[in-house]
C-alpha cells in the first residue's frame, strides 16, 4: 500500500472532512493509524483490546468531527480519544491488579540505579530489527501501567508534559515523577542487553 | 556538591533540557565529578533515543479492512441523512 501523501495540509484535510468529504477523513486515518495502533497496543498490552481501541477511536473521531475545534492538533485530539478507550479497557481487566492510575507508589527505592555499565557505542546494531523491537516491547510491557502509560505518551508518542497530564487525567508533577521512574526502570532493563561486552565493564567501580 | 539522589531527581529535566540555567550548571558540575551518574544519565538518554527512533509497525490488514468497512457504513449513513 502506498504511503499516505503529505501533500495536503492538515488544516485543509480537516476542513474538507468536516464539510463531508470522506476521502479527506480516510487520508487522516492513513496518516495516524500506525501511531494510534501502537499507542493502543502499548497501553493495553493486549491484541484484541488494541484492535477494539483503534476501531473505536477512529469511529468516534469521525462521528464527533464537528466538535473538533481545531485549536489543538488532530493527532493530539485522536490520541486523547484513544487513551480514554485504552484506559477503559485496562480498568475492565480486573485480573490486572496494577490498573489504578491514581495509585500512589513512592518510596524512592525504585530510583536507586542497580546496573551501572556503559553501553556499546551503537547497541541497536547488535540486533536485527525484529529482535530489537522484541526487546523494546518486552521492556515497556514490564512496566506497571501507571508508569507505562506516561512513558508511552511522552517518549514514544512525543506528547508534551501538559498534553500527557490532560490525556491521562493526572497532575503535571505526577507525569514528571512517573516518567522519571519509567525511564530509569527501562534503562535498567535495556542495560542487560546493551551493556558493553568484554573490555572493562566495571570501568567506573 | 549535589548528592547523587538529588541529581537523579532532576535527571528528566536535565535530559529534556528543561532545567533552569542555574540548575543545569549544578547538574553539569555533578556529572563532571561523578562517573556513576554520568553512566546513568548517558544510558537513560540512549534509552529515550532508541524508543523515539522506532517507527510504528504496519496495522494488520484484517484490522484495517474491518475499520474501513465500519467507517464506510457510518459514512453512508451520514450521506443519506
Amino acid at each position: 500500500m502506498a504511503e499516505p501523501s503529505e501533500v495536503f495540509d492538515e488544516g485543509d484535510l480537516i476542513a474538507r472532512a468536516k464539510a463531508g468529504d470522506d476521502t479527506a477523513f480516510t487520508e487522516l486515518l492513513s496518516r495516524y493509524e500506525r501511531k494510534i495502533y501502537r499507542l493502543a497496543k502499548n497501553i493495553t498490552q493486549n491484541d484484541e483490546d488494541a484492535e477494539d481501541v483503534m476501531q473505536e477511536a477512529f469511529l468516534k473521531a469521525y462521528s464527533h468531527l464537528d466538535s473538533f475545534q481545531g485549536n489543538s492538533k488532530f493527532y493530539t485530539w485522536i490520541v486523547r480519544i484513544a487513551v480514554n478507550e485504552s484506559l477503559m479497557k485496562l480498568r475492565k481487566r480486573k485480573s490486572d491488579k496494577l490498573v489504578s492510575l491514581d495509585e500512589q507508589v513512592d518510596t524512592g527505592e525504585d530510583m536507586v540505579p542497580r546496573e551501572i555499565a556503559v553501553w556499546e557505542d551503537n547497541p541497536e546494531a547488535q540486533y536485527s530489527q525484529e529482535e530489537l523491537r522484541g526487546i523494546l516491547d518486552k521492556s515497556v510491557e514490564s512496566l506497571a501501567p501507571i508508569f507505562r502509560s506516561v512513558f508511552v505518551l511522552r517518549d514514544i508518542e512525543d506528547l508534551s508534559t501538559e498534553e500527557t497530564a490532560e490525556a491521562l487525567g493526572i497532575s503535571i508533577p505526577a507525569v514528571k515523577s512517573r516518567l522519571l521512574r519509567a525511564r530509569l526502570q527501562l534503562r535498567e532493563r535495556l542495560t542487560r542487553f546493551f551493556r558493553r561486552k568484554g573490555g572493562n565493564v566495571l570501568a567506573f567501580l | 556538591m549535589l548528592s547523587c539522589k538529588d541529581f537523579l531527581k532532576e535527571l528528566s529535566e536535565y535530559l529534556d533540557a528543561s532545567a533552569t540555567p542555574a540548575n543545569k550548571a549544578e547538574l553539569d558540575q555533578h556529572l563532571k565529578q561523578c562517573p556513576d551518574c554520568w553512566v546513568v544519565a548517558d544510558t537513560t538518554k540512549k534509552t529515550i533515543q532508541v524508543y523515539r527512533g522506532t517507527e510504528p509497525r504496519a496495522v494488520p490488514d484484517s484490522l484495517r479492512l474491518r475499520l474501513l468497512a465500519a467507517l464506510e457504513a457510518r459514512m453512508k449513513a451520514r450521506r443519506t441523512q
